[in-house]
């Protein structure tokens, strides 16, 4: 079977400061504070009416920036953070369906939660972790042992089992956190900035864990600030910026809405101003900027226009060195959107 | 519709799996104390050891103090071993769990009410104090050596009092953890606990106090003067000690405030 998640516009106020996990490595930069004069309590809008829904067996994003409200969501949707008004619910396939915050025990029964920062039992081995997390789920003793260790050959962590994790690398324990997230065999599996920290290796490792829960029917939602990541995995994805979905649909789409989406970087031998006035006029061109670097050019095709570049540096005696082409990506998107990078 | 899922997701919520969440999580917490087990006692149990040796062995042995002084400090290690057990185990892990390293949080997601979980918590910091005043008894026991006066006589109300003494030690801690920062913690145990320890009545009787009638009334807060005098009270009854009756309801009250405030806590501590 299959479970979705549907949220009716969810809200949260946070009225003391917002626990680590949802603020984000840069607490304060999509807040806003705002200081109520007579009760001097403090009101951080965190989420501001947030409606998604996310299909059974989909792998879902939620991309923005440090302190959007992503961690947030995932923290209503996995019970550990109170809406301040709205609903979430988990549907199977449209029939059965839990109210998250009305019926937190059955809920959580069917999530798996990866948390940013990897919060592992220390005083417990890497076995143990797992076996313990079977029994917190009711599994019993011999299929728990045998699922930890399935798990743990999987993840590439037998060598360590009978270890305290504490002293594990970053990609050891967010590993071993993903193992752990899936012991019980959970429907819908969230995934809080799962990359963040790890090494490229680790990260395909990872890429290609999620890939395999999904196409075993689990649905995935997974939060990242990073492009590559959102693009990569995800069915669709939801832009979310101060509390707000901004833009929503899949990654293609997504980067279909915004005019003049690819990035052409260029380095010439000399770029004499007439130079740059006709690669202005080149059709498909919405602009051309000088960088440190060369000259970048926004258009709506890429190596299509290649011919005529490299025609109109010819005309100015000037020879094309270098081209870099960059396909529309989510993060223009953002730019876009928001008039600022995802990176700041 | 879809029937196996509708199924699936209101058959696997029953009493039964909750009953195992609940033992798992106890027989978590249960190997993790069997394993700190060396440090713990060193923790809590070493200090109150040396003590009995000064007062019980070198200040009596050398005549400063009275031989009959002995039997006094038994019940009194065995109150302040297990309040200190008690608090530290739930205390400190909770501390360091719910604030950097935030491990609390996979028991959080266990499919159980979280109020069961601070329960857990607490009932597995009462058999660590149990546990702790039984051991801290044995060596304490030898160090003394003979003529301690001791009674078996109200052995019933004693393993009430030692009960309740662990369960108000386990709900302390938890109420502790739940509400104290990890940079506070050494204010707290130098600012609380200290004082506590010695105005605690564990090292001589509350009727000692009668020549400091204001200090007599105030340390009436301090519940391990109920402990002490109630583990004296039934263990060592030729000492002065006020009525086990009394202590029992004074500690029973103490034990219900503590572990609703407790559960209080916990529950604003996990779900923010």
């Amino acid at each position: 079977m299959g479970v979705g998640i549907r949220t009716r516009d969810l809200r949260k106020i946070y009225t003391s400061p917002p626990p680590i996990a949802a603020r984000g490595a840069a607490f304060g930069a999509g807040f806003s504070f705002k200081k109520k004069k007579d009760a001097k309590t403090l009101n951080v809008v965190a989420l501001d009416g947030v409606s998604l829904e996310v299909a059974p067996g989909e792998v879902f994003g939620l991309l923005g920036p440090n302190g959007a409200g992503k961690s947030t969501t995932v923290g209503i949707l996995t019970t550990r953070v109170r809406p301040t008004s709205g609903d979430a619910v988990l549907l199977a396939n449209g029939a059965g369906q839990i109210d998250i915050w009305q019926d937190q025990v059955r809920a959580k029964q069917f999530i798996g939660v990866v948390q940013q920062r990897p919060n592992l039992d220390f005083a417990l081995t890497a076995r143990e972790i797992l076996v313990f997390h079977g029994a917190y789920f009711g599994i019993a003793s011999a299929e728990r042992h045998r699922r930890a260790d399935q798990l743990l050959e999987q993840f590439q962590l037998t060598s360590r089992a009978d270890d305290l994790t504490r002293g594990f690398s970053g990609g050891m324990m967010q590993r071993l956190s993903v193992a752990r997230a899936l012991m019980h065999d959970p429907q819908v599996l969230f995934l809080d900035e799962p990359s963040t920290g790890l090494d490229p290796q680790t990260r395909l490792m990872l890429w290609s864990i999620i890939r395999e829960c999904n196409a075993k029917g689990k649905t995935i939602l997974i939060t990242t600030h990073n492009m590559e990541e959102a693009d990569e995995l995800c069915d669709r994805v939801a832009i979310v910026d101060h509390g707000k979905v901004i833009a929503l649909g899949t990654p293609a789409e997504l980067k279909a809405s915004i005019p003049g989406g690819y990035v052409l970087q260029l380095r010439f031998s000399a770029t004499p101003s007439e130079l740059i006035e006709r690669l202005k006029r080149l059709p498909g061109v919405t602009e051309v900027r000088a960088t440190a670097a060369g000259t970048d050019i926004y258009a709506d095709r890429g190596g299509g226009l290649i011919g005529d570049i490299v025609g109109a540096a010819t005309a100015c005696s000037a020879d094309l060195h270098d081209v870099h082409i960059s396909e529309p990506s989510l993060e223009n998107l953002f730019l876009h959107h928001t008039g600022r990078s995802l990176r700041q | 519709m879809n029937v196996t899922a509708t199924s699936q997701m209101t058959a696997e919520s029953s009493p039964h799996v909750a009953w195992k969440t609940f033992s798992a999580l106890f027989a978590r917490d249960v190997r993790v104390a069997r394993r700190n087990i060396v440090t713990t006692i060193l923790q809590t149990m070493l200090q109150p050891l040396l003590l009995v040796f000064v007062f019980g062995q070198v200040m009596t042995r050398s005549g400063m103090i009275a031989a009959s002084y002995k039997g006094m400090l038994l019940p009194g290690i065995m109150a302040i071993s297990m309040t200190m057990t008690g608090v530290m185990a739930v205390a400190m892990p909770l501390i360091a769990e719910f604030q950097f390293t935030k491990e609390i949080e996979d028991r959080l997601l266990a499919p159980i009410r979280i109020e069961w979980i601070a329960v857990e918590k607490m009932m597995a910091g009462v058999l660590q104090a149990l546990v702790s005043g039984a051991i801290v008894a044995i060596p304490a026991r030898l160090l003394l050596g003979s003529g301690l006066n001791l009674s078996t006589e109200h052995l019933g109300l004693f393993f009430t009092i030692a009960f309740l003494v662990a369960l108000f030690s386990a709900s302390g801690g938890l109420t502790l953890g739940c509400s104290v920062g990890q940079t506070q913690i050494g204010l707290v145990f130098s600012l609380v606990l200290a004082p506590m320890v010695m105005f605690g009545c564990a090292y001589y009787p509350w009727k000692a106090l009668e020549s400091f009638p204001i200090l007599q009334k105030v340390v009436l807060l301090n519940p391990l003067v109920y402990a002490s005098e109630g583990l004296r009270g039934t263990l060592a009854p030729v000492y002065p000690h006020m009525p086990p009756m009394v202590v029992i309801a004074v500690l029973g009250a103490i034990d219900a405030v503590l572990v609703v405030t407790a559960l209080a806590r916990f529950r604003s501590k996990a779900v923010s």
